[in-house]
């Protein structure tokens, strides 16, 4: 068990979900309140990660990153090393691949927020940005907890943006995918299964517990159920 | 006091482009930060139909205290409290609240919803599911220090004696205590005008008439202009100090509740749909003092009595009959306090499951029945009786009758 490689993978999926949390709930807001005739390009873009190939996704990460491009150019000037073959490039690849897997389901439950909630809002003088913190983000809890553990998932099971993009040095970019592989090319099933097995649990429980909180399995303080009827059924007369 | 809230507005009902127009819309936070604020279409399950041809165009002006404005669905009604709340925008036109402009097509003013301090209860109170009443009644007074807020707060919730609720969500309230939490998160923001869409719509009688016992106490006090929709004939008398009757986002009357409900535009195409009988009929004669008209009916010489309408002599109206509201004698009545007694004929008695509709023909009419009539200046009118009516009067046809109609049966419509 590479336990390297697995601490390396957890802190990349622990800071993918969290940035995604900050650049996903701006996004999503545009994307479910823009009245921008061309915003479908847009949506298009935030899910091509979803049908990509990663390692098509990967190579332009990767070009986007070498020192011929601005971003490697900008990059290189501000730090000395290129982004390439680095835990923080690792990390800009991750973010684009995980994306949609943030956005989708937090413009989906910001989208089931009734706007008749924000219409009122609005008339008792409440600012966007007030709306947005006091009635839109509470109402949507199980979506944004949806998209953040999705992307945490997601990044970790990642392999071929990572390959592409981290290259496999141990202890910077060498994530569990990668060493799983590197095990069963050395034939070493042994621990090529005992690493496996541990994504798997992590990415079971991940999961499972998401579940379990969106059906109101767990008392979370706000019960989802109800808010669900109340939000988005007929109102009650 | 002055008039406090001019509306003058037009707005076109765009054609459905995609399949999420509305107009019923919501508002969506703006992204643009030029402080107006835009319509998006509402959730698929609300979306009222209305026909695309039609508009809105209305001028009027609301004084304090309340305004009804009654009208059928799809008349416009909401699209003109949006307008006014800011979640939707005219296409020409001003509002103006106690000189404050909130609308200004000319001078390209729109102020958004969240900056018109106008309170606004929505036909389903779009109360915040997630927050406690009190919460809810506070979320408006954002801007207050935490004191005030609780002091204005815990006072609401005691006028509207929902003190008791203040824990509670809006999921665990009965219809009426929701409806008057909705009064007082909007009451407590103190708003310059106040916009109520059929809100009692849903109420028992005596849940009702409480809350607006609440609501007009409330008036009194603050006295602000109140936009009050509704469809509700009890409550345009209930709360009527000034009424407009909307129809396909015109109005097409404004008076008090008793001059606007026995205006002939009163009966709207909509509400002639129960008329069986319907004539043209032109004013003969006024009688102000007796608060009747005579009207004679078009191509004929039969003259009825009506009810007194803003119209003068010669004025075209149409008037409007129902079946039952006519009593049939086959003897001349006299001395009968109904002041339209017609001669006619009966050419056709039919039975349509437990009633007999029978028609009866009259104008021109002379002593003998047999004598030709021309169709042009005869009158055929519907009657509805009972089996054993028809029966005990032998009612066959050729029998000459007397159709009894009184005075305040006859409706008059504008033509």
């Amino acid at each position: 068990m590479d336990w390297q490689a697995l601490t390396l993978t957890l802190r990349l999926a622990t800071l993918v979900s969290a940035a995604l949390l900050c650049l996903g709930l701006p996004i999503a807001y545009w994307i479910t309140y823009s009245r921008w005739r061309w915003k479908f390009l847009i949506e298009a873009v935030v899910a091509l990660p979803l049908v990509l190939p990663p390692t098509v996704l990967g190579f332009y990460v990767l070009i986007a990153l070498g020192p011929r491009s601005p971003l490697g150019r900008f990059w290189q000037a501000l730090t000395g090393h290129t982004l390439a073959f680095t835990f923080e490039g690792l990390l800009l690849g991750s973010i684009l691949y995980s994306l949609p897997f943030a956005v989708q389901p937090f413009a989906a439950s910001f989208a089931a927020v009734d706007r008749r909630l924000l219409a009122a809002s609005a008339t008792l003088g409440a600012s966007n940005w007030r709306t947005f913190f006091r009635i839109i983000l509470p109402l949507s809890g199980a979506g944004v907890l949806t998209g953040v553990v999705l992307s945490f998932a997601h990044t970790l099971g990642e392999f071929g943006v990572v390959l592409m993009v981290g290259g496999n040095i141990p202890g910077v970019t060498r994530t569990v995918s990668i060493d799983i592989y590197d095990k069963v090319q050395a034939v070493d099933y042994a621990s090529a299964n005992l690493t496996a097995l541990v994504l798997l649990v992590i990415s079971f429980v991940a999961l499972s517990s998401v579940y379990a909180i969106n059906r109101g399995v767990f008392f979370l303080g706000v019960n989802q159920t109800r808010l669900r009827g109340e939000n988005g059924g007929e109102p009650r007369a | 006091m002055s008039h406090v809230l001019d509306v003058s507005i037009q707005k076109q009902f765009l054609p459905q482009t995609n399949s999420r127009g509305g107009e019923n819309g919501a508002v969506a936070p703006n992204h643009h930060g030029k402080g107006t604020t835009s319509v998006v279409p509402p959730s698929p399950l609300k979306t009222r139909v209305l026909a695309p041809e039609a508009g809105l165009e209305v001028k009027f002006q609301a004084p304090s205290g309340f305004t009804i404005i009654f009208g059928a669905s799809g008349a416009g009604k909401t699209t003109l409290l949006n307008c006014v709340a800011g979640l939707s925008r005219p296409d020409t036109g001003r509002i103006v609240v106690e000189d404050r402009i909130l609308f200004d097509k000319e001078r390209r003013v729109s102020i958004s919803a969240a900056q018109r301090r106008i309170g606004y209860v929505f036909q389903d109170l779009a109360l915040f599911p997630h927050l406690t009443s009190e919460q809810n009644i506070a979320y408006g007074l954002a801007k207050l220090d935490r004191h005030e807020q609780h002091s204005r707060t815990q006072a609401i919730l005691e006028s509207f004696k929902i003190s008791h609720l203040r824990q509670r969500k809006p999921g665990d309230l009965s219809g009426g205590e929701r409806q008057r939490v909705a009064l007082a998160r909007s009451l407590v923001t103190d708003p310059r005008a106040l916009l109520l869409d059929e809100p009692l719509a849903a109420l028992d009688f005596p849940t009702k008439s409480r809350i607006l016992d609440d609501l007009r106490l409330w008036n009194e006090a603050h006295r602000v202009p109140i936009l009050y929709v509704t469809h509700s004939r009890d409550e345009v008398f209930a709360l009527g100090e000034n009424v407009l009757v909307m129809e396909q986002g015109r109005i097409v009357e404004q008076g008090s509740p008793h001059q606007v409900m026995t205006a002939p535009r009163m009966e709207t195409v909509a509400q002639l749909a129960g008329f069986e009988n319907i004539f043209n009929g032109v004013v003969e004669a006024v009688h102000e003092d007796r608060g009747t008209l005579t009207c004679r009916v078009a191509d004929t010489n039969v003259r009825l009595e009506t009810p007194l309408v803003r119209a003068g002599v010669g004025a075209k109206l149409k008037v409007g009959i129902r079946a039952g509201d006519i009593l049939l004698a086959t003897a001349e009545p006299r001395e009968i306090s109904a002041r339209n007694v017609i001669p006619g004929t009966v050419i056709s008695a039919e039975r349509r499951d437990m009633v007999v509709v029978a028609r009866v023909r009259c104008g021109e009419y002379s002593a003998t029945p047999e004598s030709a009539v021309t169709p042009s200046a005869a009158l055929e009118i519907e009657v509805q009786l009972t089996l054993a009516a028809r029966d005990s009067l032998r009612l066959i046809e050729g029998r000459v009758v007397w159709l009894v109609v009184k005075t305040h049966s006859c409706h008059l419509i504008a033509s």
